[in-house]
């Protein structure tokens, strides 16, 4: 197994409250991952702290990416690097049409290959290319736009948060079909989700609570404890030691 | 330089070369305060005036006239330097329906001014619509300032965009005014990029006399560099059933300032208004989203201003 992204020591507090716990963890590359746990359990802050968002950079620890140390980089340079981050709920854009943001990303700027990637989310070019990313989009067909954006830009980790937040289960069903092909091409994907649906989808799951991973495993592990202790968490995300046995 | 050479020189720049071949598509052409070019279609009617210091121009679109094709007007001046100084009245009369293109050119501008004092009156059940366009160039050295008194009467439509999106602002000083009678229609757009040490005023009012005339007021401003701008809105309601919403969206960059003043004012029981204005820096999330995609902060930024002018 050949690391793609490893993270070392990481530990971030937002407020002076601790969020983060001495994170360690590595994603392996051409593999579907998922962090998984309750609300509030620090998933997001953790694929936020990777991305390097703002207000989550000021952290102990080490980010290394291909190998080399990211802590420091800012947002645009990991993307350059082939990290992307595909937000629960995407922004929205007055005026910015759908071709010229999935252009912003694409490699390939050209109309047909940008049409392509509309397609692969089950957008109709011809409908949806010169509409613009605004609130005239209802939440799926804005998730669409977000994964045809992500589509376009081919990176080599995509980090998706709570990826079905959100949306039917027509656009779920589409997500999923996408997070299949991209695993058939050997990309990596890292799934930031408490569903189980979602859960399902990767290969390896890192059980994640009050801002420490439990323990990583087979997904197939993890989802019997998930779905006995964590729908509904149980314990606020306190974990409970007797209670985490996987593997 | 010959009108030939200019109307040539005009059309160039304004990209317009195309409809001098299309007989069903007419324009006027006016350079400093001479007419160098015009085609007109029946039921349109252009009085124009030349004189040394300004030139005025009346228009007429006469009764139950409906020109299909937009109307292009280019208003420009080649040299560095000088005023350009119109004087418009518009008469788009009952039943009428007509749209006109005016194209602002100043591509060369160290001293300009472009001061356009305006009348215009749509008349029952008529359809106006007005898109002005400025192309300046990158010096900002033209001071432009359209005013206009608007009326419109009963079910009148009236929609009018002003766009300065390419080269600098300069200084912008819009200044409209209308009356809305009954039923009556009224949009407005403004969409400017100011750079540099660009000065940006709006000041649109609308009055909504008439029993359910509806009104929008819409501002997009960006300021970036020093730019200072100012948009003040005001809509005020009168009658029953009057509705109206103003909207201002500005966003600064660098040392950019911008204030907005939407002004709402209702004195009829059964008139309702609303208004929002949003300002600021551009927001972070949308900033991070396409730096997420490999896009520096400076092309984000660039990115989201121009889906917001567009």
């Amino acid at each position: 197994m050949k690391n793609l992204l490893e993270v070392k020591n990481l530990s971030l507090s937002l407020n002076g409250k601790p969020i983060l716990k001495n994170i360690n963890m590595e994603i392996w590359e051409g593999y579907v991952h998922a962090i998984v746990g309750p609300n509030g359990a620090g998933k997001s802050t953790l694929a936020s702290t990777i991305m390097g968002l703002e207000g989550y950079r000021n952290f102990k620890g080490s980010i290394h990416f291909k190998g080399e140390n990211i802590s420091k980089l800012s947002i645009d340079e990991r993307a350059r690097m082939g990290i992307t981050f595909g937000w629960q709920e995407p922004a929205r854009y007055e005026g910015l049409l759908i071709k010229d943001f999935l252009k912003a990303a694409a490699k390939d700027k050209n109309d047909d290959f940008i049409f392509e990637q509309l397609d692969r989310v089950g957008l109709d070019p011809d409908d949806y290319a010169n509409r613009a990313v605004d609130k005239t989009l209802s939440g799926g067909e804005r998730k669409k736009v977000e994964l045809a954006s992500i589509l376009a830009m081919d990176p080599d980790l995509v980090l998706l948060d709570e990826p079905d937040s959100g949306i039917d289960v027509e656009t779920l069903d589409k997500m999923f079909e996408v997070i299949k092909e991209q695993k058939s091409k050997r990309r990596t994907i890292l799934l930031i989700t408490h569903s189980l649906a979602v859960l399902k989808q990767a290969d390896h799951a890192f059980m994640f609570c009050n801002g420490e991973i439990l323990r990583k495993a087979e997904t197939k592990k993890v989802i019997p404890y998930f779905k006995n202790n964590c729908i509904p968490c149980k314990h606020k995300n306190i974990p409970d030691e007797e209670g985490v046995k996987l593997g | 330089m010959d009108k030939t050479k200019l109307t040539k020189e005009l059309s160039r720049i304004t990209e317009t070369d195309d409809i001098f071949k299309q007989s069903d598509i007419a324009h006027i052409f006016i350079h400093h305060h001479k007419v160098v070019q015009s085609h007109l279609l029946p039921g349109l009617k252009v009085d124009v005036k030349e004189f040394d210091d300004h030139i005025e121009v009346n228009t007429v679109v006469e009764k139950d006239t409906r020109i299909e094709k937009p109307v292009h007007m280019c208003f420009g001046m080649i040299p560095e330097n000088g005023i350009q100084k119109m004087v418009i009245n518009i008469d788009i009369r009952e039943n009428a329906s007509v749209s006109f293109l005016a194209h602002c050119a100043f591509p060369n501008a160290v001293d300009i001014q472009h001061i356009m004092d305006g009348t215009i009156k749509v008349g029952k059940n008529a359809s106006y619509r007005y898109l002005e366009k400025h192309v300046h160039g990158s010096y900002g050295g033209v001071k432009v300032y359209p005013h206009a008194t608007i009326h419109l009467l009963e079910k009148a439509h009236f929609y009018s965009e002003f766009e300065l999106i390419k080269g600098r602002a300069g200084l912008i000083d819009i200044n409209y005014e209308a009356t809305c009678d009954k039923e009556s229609v009224l949009e407005m757009v403004a969409r400017i990029s100011g750079k540099g040490d660009d000065l940006i005023n709006i000041k649109e009012i609308a009055h909504l006399v008439g029993e359910k005339a509806r009104g929008f007021l819409s501002s997009r401003v960006a300021a970036t560099g020093n730019t200072k701008a100012e948009v003040y809105s005001k809509l005020t309601a009168s009658a029953a059933y009057a509705r109206g919403h103003v909207d201002c969206t500005e966003i600064i960059k660098d040392n950019g300032v911008v204030s907005a003043i939407p002004v709402v004012e209702v004195n009829h029981p059964k008139a309702h208004i609303t208004h929002e204005a949003a300002l600021g820096s551009v927001d972070s999330k949308q900033l991070q989203t396409l730096m997420a995609r490999g896009l520096s902060e400076e092309k984000s930024t660039d990115l989201i201003i121009q889906g917001l002018l567009s």
